[in-house]
């Protein structure tokens, strides 16, 4: 069972967008990471770049997969996990905290509202 | 029944198990419309005796093979030894597959990270990938790399390129809408900058040259770095792997990726292929590489293991989003170049090397004896471009001697007639260098 | 166990191998010749013997495993036998030695045997035109997917997309992706099929061809083949023929008749010449006459009883290979074709069949059989039901038959099959090896049930124990560091 917290919204893509005022936190979820297995690289933006909701954003890499990241949100990155380059692991153990991906500047707060609510999220993995 | 390993009343017990009568019930859902109603129109077929004899007839058609060759211009009458031929006949290496599973396949793999190993040593650079199929094609999907990278849809390459790697790259940038933008050589066969540098704008990706170039000459690498570091393009270098015995690798005038035609590392002519890319890169670039990848790992003992790495760049995982399309690599002729190298080793390499140099500048200073050739431009690693007086005429009566003078440089540029590109390996001798000479130089 | 070894550790200062004395022309200095600044430093290359080679290499060839040394049934590989005739004639230095820019007319054995392959395959495959340019099966995929781009183009027609199924060997989007195509993946129907319904839903006049191998990826021939045809043509669209599973076919159906017009084959499958541990191939594209003025150039033709390269080819899409393409391997499928005759291919094909057909009889039992109990030269089976019941997958399956000997069937392929194994024998394995893997499997079965983490922990006699991927993957090591 996957886990799958209450105060993070979700995409169909299974990213997780964690907003604080007008910045949005933003990484894979349990489920994610439990289907791609073992992830041994993750292709990150930089500080300063733009990304646009919908549209790739980076990519994770395990042994077997690879997957685009999509972005949940339109915005500016303001931070990037640099832990990631060396421990890419991290999103495997610790995909809601330690291995978080970007922060992002949210460009238009209404773009969150088409996104899934946790059980929405929950439905969608359950169907699967 | 050729390579049918059951006895006839074994086919009869399958049938039986199957509990039908004979194959073509096996073949129902073959529609009338679809089936073959004729047998196929094909020469009988030849037991190995006969084969043998017609291909004794076919082998004597091909006369050239026993010319002295000076032909160069991209493939090179290296001499191949012994012990790598025999190393490559042993059957584990050539009926094997490609290594997807690395226990069963420790040989190709440790091979492949050697040959890695030696080619990134070769070029100076971080990184290579196990090969592509060919120079022209690495260069190709060097191209293709660049442009990823940079985000860019150009890439400038220099005249003096192989003519026929320039036409492969432009039929690979056919795929992607990339310009390939041909910058002149001068009269000199060397690259103009001043013209090249006007050619490269915002959207340009990389600058392509080729070292040597394809007339055998040298190009001024400090311009080279010059104008990618100022212009921040990526330099694409395309090279020669013996000439990087005495060369400056790639690396150390701001190569981002060097390619290439492994062919001179062991393997021999083969009428144009089976031919190797090689392809090196820097450390930051290998997610972008395409082809092939052998890493170094630890089994569950922690002894050291190879095995096919980061294949989530490739066609068979990434579908339509991989770096290449790309699913096998030379893997036998790279094994060719890495038993070539080890066994060659640094002292072996250079003593080709210096063999093709010596040779190639004794042809340069005894032609100034001869009025009848003139040396274009003598900065040259292997290979040199003259002009010859009655170059047709000579070129006859150089073949009624058995000897393969050179490549008319009429056939890629139709206004450089009279102009013979020849190449000296370490093949040649003095006394056939003066026999050509004798045929080249007198009128 | 220990370290598989490598050759940069057997270096040692001054040794040396293959070193050539000085030439008999004047000796040079290297500094003359060459500006001081373009002169290299150091060359870090090994410093070893050639006993030290010969018994490095020797070694590491034991480490491996090849179809000479026993039954290698990857599904969609073709693993036959490579007869040794055929390595015997490629290696006459008639052939070896002939430059590919010597003058046509001292040429002619190698332009002749290149002329008659063209033949060949046109006459085995129903098609009208020849390129042996392309140097593996992927290459010949890219190869027909710019004529097709190149046709339309010509023609006045922008057409941007490919259909591909959703079974298709990965290098098929990967090809039509990297000639500037969309991608399209058509979901088989619920018999592993192409549905025709579903097909001609996505088939516009913005579909350039569908790609499709015939036997499909799971074994099974598309009976739809006609109808698939003609709902492409009737759009204008084109059929491209992926012809990895030719073996199946042979001397029985062509693609030409089944509405086909581009092809590629792979002569290191269907026509027996070595795999050579990942390379060297060769994927000859095969076109109808209304495509032959875009083939890539140059082909050979026939012109007055000389046989000459003819690069006059109004519209083609350039080059994909410096030179002519893998004439070498050419050499050997054309020595295999001679051999066997049109009696000969048939029967591979027939037998072929037999065989998987047979080999599915016997173990399907043991696994879940997702298409049925007919096949054509290979089949998919599923080890969903092992995974569910002693939880152990494909992989674990893999890794333990390594240890009774067999090369393992290929894993994971089809994608659209869960814990895939595709199993391919070939015409060339014998019923006591077939039995022989049977009984095998059967052995493995058992020990899944009894205890799983045999299979977990294998293979246990190789050269190594399981290899850590992860690892590999993380610490993308590509190069020997002392």
């Amino acid at each position: 069972m996957s886990n799958i917290p209450l105060t993070l919204k979700y995409t169909q893509d299974h990213e997780w967008i964690a907003v604080e005022g007008n910045h949005g936190k933003i990484g894979i979820t349990d489920h994610a990471q439990e289907e791609l297995g073992d992830i041994v690289y993750v292709e990150l933006p930089e500080v300063g770049d733009k990304i646009i909701k919908g549209e790739p954003f980076g990519s994770v890499e395990s042994v077997k997969a690879a997957s685009d990241l999509m972005a949940p949100v339109s915005g500016t990155v303001v931070q990037v996990n640099e832990s990631l380059d060396d421990s890419p692991e991290l999103v495997n153990e610790s995909p809601y905290d330690d291995g978080w991906m970007i922060v992002v500047e949210v460009e238009d707060e209404s773009e969150l509202d088409d996104l899934l609510t946790p059980a929405e999220y929950k439905s969608l993995v359950e169907g699967e | 029944m050729k390579y049918i390993s059951h006895a006839p009343y074994q086919i009869d017990e399958m049938l039986k198990e199957l509990e039908i009568s004979d194959v073509t019930a096996l073949f129902s859902d073959v529609s009338d419309k679809v089936k073959l109603d004729r047998d196929l129109d094909l020469p009988l077929p030849l037991n190995e005796i006969e084969l043998k004899r017609e291909f004794a007839v076919l082998s004597g058609k091909n006369k050239a093979a026993d010319y002295i060759n000076f032909i160069g211009a991209g493939a090179y009458d290296h001499y191949v030894p012994a012990a790598v031929k025999a190393l490559l006949s042993r059957s584990e290496f050539y009926t094997a597959y490609t290594p997807y599973q690395a226990e069963r396949s420790q040989g190709t793999l440790a091979a492949i990270f050697e040959y890695q190993t030696m080619i990134a040593k070769l070029t100076g650079m971080d990184v290579a990938n196990a090969s592509v199929y060919d120079g022209a094609s690495s260069l190709a999907e060097a191209i293709l790399m660049a442009c990823r990278i940079k985000k860019k849809n150009k890439v400038v390459i220099s005249q003096t390129l192989h003519p026929e790697y320039i036409e492969t790259a432009q039929t690979y940038a056919f795929g992607s809408d990339i310009k390939v933008l041909v910058s002149p050589c001068n009269c000199l066969y060397e690259t103009d900058w001043d013209k090249l540098e006007t050619l490269i704008d915002g959207e340009t990706a990389a600058l392509v040259v080729s070292v040597p170039n394809f007339f055998g000459v040298i190009e001024d690498v400090r311009r080279v770095q010059k104008i990618t570091q100022e212009k921040d393009i990526m330099l694409i270098v395309a090279a020669n792997p013996i000439a990087l015995a005495f060369l400056k690798p790639p690396s150390e005038y701001g190569a981002d990726i060097v390619v290439g035609e492994g062919q001179p590392l062991g393997n021999s002519l083969n009428f144009g292929g089976p031919y190797l890319g090689f392809m090196s890169a820097k450390a930051k670039y290998l997610r972008s590489m395409p082809g092939r990848i052998v890493g170094e790992t630890i089994d569950k003992e922690g002894n050291r293991a190879f095995v096919l790495t980061l294949q989530a760049r490739e066609q068979h995982i990434r579908r339509e989003k991989a770096t290449s399309n790309i699913c096998s690599n030379e893997a036998l002729n790279a094994l060719a170049a890495t038993i070539y190298l080890a066994y060659l080793g640094k002292e072996g390499l250079k003593s080709v090397a210096y063999n093709c140099i010596a040779n190639t500048q004794y042809f340069i200073n005894e032609a100034k004896k001869y009025q009848g050739i003139r040396i274009i431009n003598s900065k040259v690693f292997n290979e040199v471009a003259v002009e010859v007086d009655n170059l047709e005429e000579k070129y006859q009566k150089a073949l009624n001697a058995k000897i393969l003078p050179g490549l008319k440089l009429d056939k890629f540029f139709p206004e450089q007639a009279g102009k013979l590109l020849v190449a000296f390996t370490e093949k040649r001798t003095k006394h056939e260098i003066d026999e050509l000479l004798k045929i080249l130089g007198v009128d | 166990m220990s370290d598989v070894p490598l050759i940069f550790e057997k270096s040692r200062k001054g040794k040396e191998g293959f070193v050539l004395t000085a030439p008999d022309v004047p000796q040079v200095e290297i500094s003359q010749v060459f500006d001081e600044d373009l002169i290299r430093c150091d060359l870090d290359l090994p410093e070893v013997s050639e006993v030290d080679v010969i018994r490095h290499y020797t070694k590491l060839s034991t480490m491996n495993f090849g179809v000479d040394s026993g039954f290698y049934p990857l599904g969609s590989c073709t693993m036959k036998y490579n007869p040794k005739i055929n390595e015997e004639i490629a290696l006459m230095p008639e052939f070896t030695q002939l430059h590919p820019y010597a003058p046509q007319e001292l040429c002619q054995g190698t332009l002749e045997v290149m002329y008659h392959m063209q033949n060949f395959l046109a006459e085995i495959t129903g098609m009208d035109y020849f390129t042996l340019q392309p140097a593996a099966g992927a290459h010949g995929e890219l190869t027909g997917m710019f004529i097709i781009k190149k046709y339309f183009e010509h023609s006045g027609q922008k057409r941007t997309k490919i259909i591909v199924p959703d079974s298709a060997h990965g290098t098929n989007p990967a090809s039509a992706s990297q000639a500037g195509f969309e991608v399209i993946s058509l979901k088989s129907g619920s018999d592993g099929l192409v549905d025709p319904k579903a097909l001609r839903e996505v088939v516009d006049e913005n579909v350039a061809a569908l790609m499709l191998t015939n036997p499909n990826t799971l074994g099974l021939f598309e009976k739809n083949i006609h109808e698939i045809a003609e709902i492409l043509h009737e759009k204008g669209a084109l059929l491209y023929y992926d012809g990895a599973n030719l073996n199946a076919v042979m001397g029985i159906a062509r693609p030409a008749d089944m509405g086909f017009d581009v092809v590629h084959l792979n002569l290191h499958k269907t026509f027996s010449t070595p795999h050579g541990g990942g390379g060297p191939g060769s994927g000859p594209v095969g076109v109808k006459a209304f495509l032959k003025d875009f083939l890539p150039k140059p082909i050979v033709a026939k012109k007055d009883d000389k046989y000459v390269l003819d690069y006059n080819i109004p519209y083609s899409i350039g080059k994909i290979h410096g030179f002519y393409g893998n004439v070498g391997v050419v050499l050997k499928a054309y020595g295999y074709i001679k051999c066997l005759g049109a009696s000969g291919l048939k029967e591979a094909s027939e037998v072929a069949v037999l065989n998987a057909n047979y080999l599915l009889k016997k173990i399907k039992d043991m696994f879940i059989v997702p298409e049925g109990n007919v096949c054509k030269h290979e089949f998919v089976v599923s080890c969903k039901n092992w995974k569910e019941n002693f939880g152990v997958r494909a992989l674990d399956v893999a890794k333990r038959l390594l240890d009774y000997g067999f090369h393992p069937p290929t894993i994971y392929f089809p994608l659209i099959v869960e814990e895939a194994l595709m199993i391919e024998p070939t015409e060339t394995e014998s019923k006591d090896t077939l039995d022989s893997f049977c009984d095998v499997l059967q052995n493995i079965y058992r020990e899944a049930q009894e205890n799983p983490d045999i299979l977990k922990s294998a293979p246990f006699s190789m050269p190594v124990k399981r290899v850590d991927e992860v690892k590999a993957a993380r610490d993308a090591k590509v190069i020997y560091k002392e």
